[in-house]
């Protein structure tokens, strides 16, 4: 989103502070500052993950801190699912698992926590994937339990959204 | 009214002392074990009957069968509470269709029978205006059935699920709790009693898939077997797994459930936030009932023990007396 501030100190945080309040997540900022121009205002673009249907408090809470909204670019809504895996996840090739949900160009894997106990024994990981809708989500979750059977290894599903 | 039963272990005794004890307003006329019976149609003396069963190991005279007492009629109502089978129903299906047959209403808490054969028996009762009631079959105490045909009369139940095994939830929590392995909680919950020296039916998911094929054929008049459940169990589940989703502030619960309109009927370790009403502790049970009117209700109590099943048997009991208006 493109937006305008005064251009006085500490009104960077005016922005970066309510994303960061409602579980943002701030990608990246263009700040320019052309020397050239005489104005007692700037305009900053920021590319930002937030949490589903926070737009609008989010909104708000600019306007309340004197932060004009130029343009609200591309909305894109993103979905994250995280899953469990139990099984000989490094001896059947974790890259190329990965790499089934990656290469689908509407799914990616987003995170991967793992622990390996012993070497002959299973390995746990947490996989989060995440895509831009729900559908496209239970796709990759579709290609993901197919994957699970070939290899052998238990996936466990949250129950709900988590 | 008169009551026979058939099985005279831990549950049995249970209903006996309890018909002892309490004005409930019946007579046991008719008992059998697996070695012995006795038919008294005057009323069984409860107290000395069940100290030479203690004594002895038989309640009456060995000869006396169940196809006997089923004969007899001496009898309103046939308490089948004899041990389980999950692959054939047998013994117990042939002696409630007898008693069904004969008219007699029939309260069971034995699964097979009712996982089996539930459409048929539900028509031979209803053929021979006899009632067929098995509370104790689903999440021992927890009243389930009467919940949804009582409570929630008028409501369509659209979805169904929950914890219905206590072992496989003892098994989780103690691994969440304490960081034991999966076969360290195991044989703790053996040592405990909560587990079979075979835990195969609990830890395979079989004991929750009986149940959600009881009540999907039940409550949506299905005609489900344990071949329709996508059946996944907890014994591969790691103390690592646990641990990862603690993380997040979530957990790991062996989770059955039924959603018709999504044609699921699935057993599963599934990953659910610790704050769900779902997630008991130890040997707890739990279902959540989703319902158009009354949105979702969660029952959660004991699902197993002799006691808490012999307390869905006396409440089946005493529908069927307020049922009959006071038949004697």
């Amino acid at each position: 989103m493109k937006l305008e501030m005064k251009d006085s100190p500490g009104q960077l945080v005016a922005v970066i502070q309510p994303i960061s309040e409602i579980g943002g997540n701030i990608l990246s900022v263009i700040h320019e500052r052309d020397p050239a121009v005489k104005s007692d205002v700037l305009d900053v673009q920021i590319l930002c993950e937030i949490p589903e249907g926070s737009l609008e408090s989010l909104l708000a809470s600019f306007r309340d801190r004197g932060v004009n909204v130029l343009r609200i670019g591309e909305e894109r809504l993103l979905v994250r699912r995280s899953v469990i895996l139990i099984g000989h996840l490094i001896h059947t090739d974790i890259s190329d698992t990965i790499d089934k949900i990656d290469s689908t160009g509407f799914a990616e894997v987003h995170a991967l926590s793992m622990i390996m106990p012993a070497i002959t024994e299973p390995s746990s990981t947490k996989m989060t994937i995440k895509s831009d809708s729900l559908a496209n989500i239970n796709r990759a979750l579709d290609i993901l339990r197919k994957v699970a059977r070939e290899k052998e290894f238990l996936i466990i599903e949250p129950l709900e959204d988590v | 009214m008169r009551i026979a039963m058939l099985g005279l272990g831990s549950v049995g005794k249970g209903i006996a002392r309890a018909v002892m004890e309490q004005d409930l307003g019946f007579s046991l006329t008719a008992v059998a074990d697996s070695k012995s019976g006795r038919i008294e149609p005057s009323g069984i003396d409860i107290a000395p009957m069940l100290d030479q069963k203690e004594r002895t190991g038989m309640c009456g005279t060995a000869g006396v069968t169940a196809a006997e007492i089923l004969a007899s009629d001496v009898y309103d109502i046939l308490i089948e509470v004899s041990p389980t089978n999950a692959e054939t129903g047998e013994p117990a299906l042939g002696y409630i269709r007898e008693a069904l047959s004969r008219g007699k209403s029939v309260v069971t808490s034995n699964k097979g029978p009712v996982a089996l054969d539930f459409q048929s028996l539900h028509r031979l009762a209803k053929e021979n205006g006899a009632y067929f009631r098995y509370e104790a079959t689903v999440c021992g105490a927890i009243p389930i059935m009467h919940t949804i045909e009582s409570g929630l009369a008028g409501n369509t139940i659209t979805k169904l699920y929950g914890v219905f095994n206590g072992t496989c939830n003892y098994i989780l929590t103690r691994m969440a709790e304490e960081g034991l392995t999966y076969q360290q909680a195991l044989l703790e919950a053996r040592e405990l009693g909560y587990a079979e020296a075979d835990p195969t039916y609990d830890v395979k998911g079989i004991d929750a898939a009986i149940k959600l094929v009881i009540l999907a054929n039940a409550v949506w008049g299905m005609e489900k077997t344990l071949d329709d459940v996508d059946i996944t169990g907890i014994d591969g589940v790691t103390t690592a797994a646990i641990a990862l989703a603690e993380e997040q502030d979530l957990t790991i619960r062996l989770i059955g459930e039924i959603i018709p309109a999504e044609n699921i009927l699935r057993v599963s370790p599934r990953i659910v936030s610790k704050s769900h009403p779902l997630v008991v502790e130890e040997t707890l049970n739990a279902v959540a009932i989703d319902t158009e009117m009354a949105g979702e209700i969660t029952l959660i109590g004991k699902g197993a023990g002799s006691l808490e099943t012999a307390s869905a048997v006396i409440s089946d009991l005493l529908f069927i007396r307020d049922c009959h208006g006071g038949r004697s």
